[in-house]
């Protein structure tokens, strides 16, 4: 009898070791080693916030397009869900596979920075794109888009849109938002110095919450009957007020833009009710992050200002102050290339 | 067997068993020690370790030990008071909330410019207190402790994020962020190490070596039975859920330091981890059952898997998928095994009783 249980026992033992040795298996054959491209260990890693992310996507096709460009080897890795910490154990990882380059949206500021040092400290170089870390934890940041090139497109974009001449308002998001006050008071100057025919009547907060963009935009138009125009430098409020314009008397006649993403705007942009509207193009972003961690890899640059590399067909960039490159003027979305995109 | 008179009814056969040193152990010691659960996940861990070693690259440095202790800590010292909770059929998921909400308090006191010791020591008794809070409503309320700790985790987690808003502190001390990810002098061993190992030892020595401990199995295996033999089971119960309060507040220290960063979400979501250590380690959901050794064994499983994983460049939603495959088989295969050993049982005790008379 006792016989009998030990051998059930064993059995459950067994098949413990079964499946451990079936799970081991399959990490084995999923194996990757990084690849290394003639001298230079062109093994370069994107590192998104998180997976499943429609703009991180964007971002790293545009990587990988590089990547392949000067023939280096390209992977993606990353959390499930963007958390603090989530990325540590992703960049320890790339450490121990001797990476050449890690390209990386951080998640915390300061999270991820000792294991950055770390995976610095053996050779691997460190790229941060869209969200950056603390500086001088990282070799280079990949900026997508400063204060003054915001509030200047769509300045420009409104005035285009309405003939350089009207009244305009803008639907902001928080009144406290930082960044949406900085470019407001941009666009203000702006406007005073190169738009003179051009008033600013108002600017509302729709807290970047879809209804309350959405009745902002409805009470603006009924308390300033010549209305021209509305910039929303935020996407919630781009999205709100197209919504109400496009099923208004409105549409056609008000001119909407501002910060907006392709998938949420397309219908808009479609229908009439929005012509152009503004944001950096991720693809982009991703493809410059890569060739300037290749350049990174050649030594061409350390990451000091004033450093300058060859980023494929975008040209060529400098890196600015505390290691920053700046993407360039925010790209314009219109009827004829808003197909392109998915995000 | 050596019955003198033939068995002839199920009782007469236990009276019969009786007679055959029935108060020893039915197994000979090494069977005892080998032939568990607990042997099963130790051996699970080293076949896994053996396995990666020889599969996937880099996987044999011992760094990969360092990152590995480094990120299961947390896991590894609140499955140390959660195993004893849950071997008393109660549970506490509030516990990676606790995390976030010590993490908050010593972000708020660093940033009032608290020496860090004094801001710890009041991120650990909050801690306890949190733990004395859910320790009540369960001893004193008479709530289910899933409720009350899923509404736990809800509040612990709100106040923390209330606390800090959506900013981050991350002006700490060198001294104690390079401590909570330096070595042991001469290795890769994180210090740490040496906190869960004595952590371990007083927990095993507390539910394993203690009229405390037997309480806990008491009352996991039968509550009334237990209040008959004088195990004290309202304050068993309540000093244990003060323990996992300040485990986890001790846990959020060292993730505070580690990443450096102080936030109100901190370490979401890893009460599951520690839930999922703890049943992967043997221990039964229903309480009664269970061993440290297996829990620990546990924990490190689920770290050197996902560790393997990542360096052979898996995403994270298959790492996932395996691990919780693995959680639900060990969980069936308990059943299963279980099972397997009623039926053999009454089936042997059959036979017995047919093959009686034959034998003598």
């Amino acid at each position: 009898m006792f016989q009998t249980r030990h051998s059930v026992r064993l059995a459950g033992v067994a098949t413990l070791a079964a499946a451990a040795m079936l799970l081991a298996g399959c990490a084995a054959s999923g194996g990757s080693s990084s690849g290394d491209s003639g001298s230079k260990n062109y093994a370069i890693t994107f590192l998104p916030k998180n997976l499943g992310n429609a703009y991180f996507d964007t971002s790293d096709a545009g990587g990988k397009k590089a990547i392949a460009e000067f023939k280096g080897t390209y992977a993606e890795v990353g959390p499930a869900t963007a958390a603090p910490d989530a990325q540590v154990s992703y960049i320890n990882t790339l450490t121990q596979k001797q990476v050449g380059a890690i390209v990386l949206s951080a998640d915390d500021q300061k999270a991820p920075c000792s294991a950055i040092n770390q995976a610095q400290k053996a050779g691997v170089k460190v790229v941060t794109f869209d969200s950056d870390t603390a500086v001088g934890c990282r070799d280079l940041f990949i900026n997508q888009a400063t204060a003054d090139g915001i509030a200047k497109v769509e300045v420009d974009m409104i005035s285009e849109q309405i003939g350089d001449s009207g009244e305009i308002a803008i639907l902001s998001a928080a009144a406290n938002a930082t960044n949406q006050n900085a470019w407001i008071d941009i666009m203000k100057k702006e406007l005073a110095a190169d738009h003179p025919n051009i008033k600013l009547d108002d600017v509302v907060y729709g807290n970047d919450d879809d209804q309350t963009s959405f009745d902002k935009t409805a009470a603006l138009l009924q308390t300033y009957p010549n209305l021209k125009g509305i910039i929303s430098p935020t996407t919630v409020g781009i999205a709100a007020a197209a919504r109400y314009i496009s099923t208004s008397a409105y549409k056609g006649k008000v001119a909407v833009t501002g910060l907006g993403t392709p998938n949420q705007m397309k219908a808009y942009v479609k229908d009439g009710t929005v012509k152009e509207f503004a944001l950096w193009n991720p693809g982009d972003l991703g493809y410059l992050a890569a060739y300037a961690a290749k350049a990174l890899i050649d030594g061409t640059i350390t990451g000091k200002e004033g450093d300058s590399f060859k980023a494929g067909t975008l040209g060529t960039f400098k890196v600015g102050a505390d290691g920053t490159v700046l993407l360039g003027d925010p790209f314009k979305y219109n009827a004829s290339n808003i197909d392109q995109f998915n995000f | 067997m050596t019955t003198t008179t033939p068995p002839t009814t199920g009782s007469a056969a236990n009276a019969a068993s009786g007679a055959r040193n029935y108060p020893g152990y039915g197994r000979p010691f090494w069977q005892r020690l080998l032939l568990r659960r607990e042997a099963a996940i130790i051996g699970l861990l080293v076949v896994v370790i053996v396995v990666a070693s020889a599969t996937v690259p880099h996987f044999a440095a011992p760094i990969t030990y360092n990152f590995l202790l480094l990120d299961m800590a947390p896991v590894l010292l609140i499955s140390l008071p959660m195993t004893l909770i849950i071997i008393t059929g109660e549970i506490d998921l509030s516990v990676a909330s606790a995390m976030g909400l010590s993490s908050s308090v010593i972000g708020l006191l660093t940033q009032a410019h608290w020496p860090f010791p004094a801001a710890a020591g009041v991120a650990l008794v909050v801690g306890a207190v949190g733990g004395a809070v859910n320790g009540l409503l369960v001893t004193r309320v008479g709530l289910p402790s899933l409720a009350v700790t899923i509404g736990t985790l809800a509040l612990y987690r709100g106040v923390a994020q209330g606390l800090l808003g959506t900013t981050a502190v991350t002006s700490f001390p060198a001294f104690w962020t390079d401590l909570a990810t330096s070595t042991i002098p001469g290795t890769l061993i994180p210090s740490v190490t040496i906190v869960i190992a004595v952590l371990a030892i007083v927990f095993g020595v507390l539910l394993h070596f203690t009229p405390f401990g037997r309480g806990i199995y008491a009352i996991g295996l039968s509550p009334d039975a237990a209040v008959f033999s004088g195990v004290k089971i309202q304050r068993t119960k309540f000093i244990l859920f003060v323990l996992a309060g300040l485990v986890s507040a001790l846990a959020g220290i060292f993730y505070t330091l580690r990443f450096g960063s102080a936030r109100g979400d901190n370490a979401t979501g890893l009460e599951l981890s520690v839930v999922a250590a703890v049943l992967l380690g043997g221990v039964s959901i229903f309480g009664g059952r269970g061993a440290l050794p297996g829990v620990l064994a546990g924990a490190l499983v689920i770290g050197v898997l996902a560790s393997a994983l990542r360096l052979a460049g898996i995403t994270s939603d298959v790492i996932n998928v395996i691990t919780g495959t693995l959680l639900v088989l060990s969980v069936i295969l308990t059943s299963f095994l279980a099972w397997l050993q009623r039926t053999r049982l009454s089936a042997g005790r059959k036979r017995r009783v047919t093959n009686g008379p034959a034998s003598s």
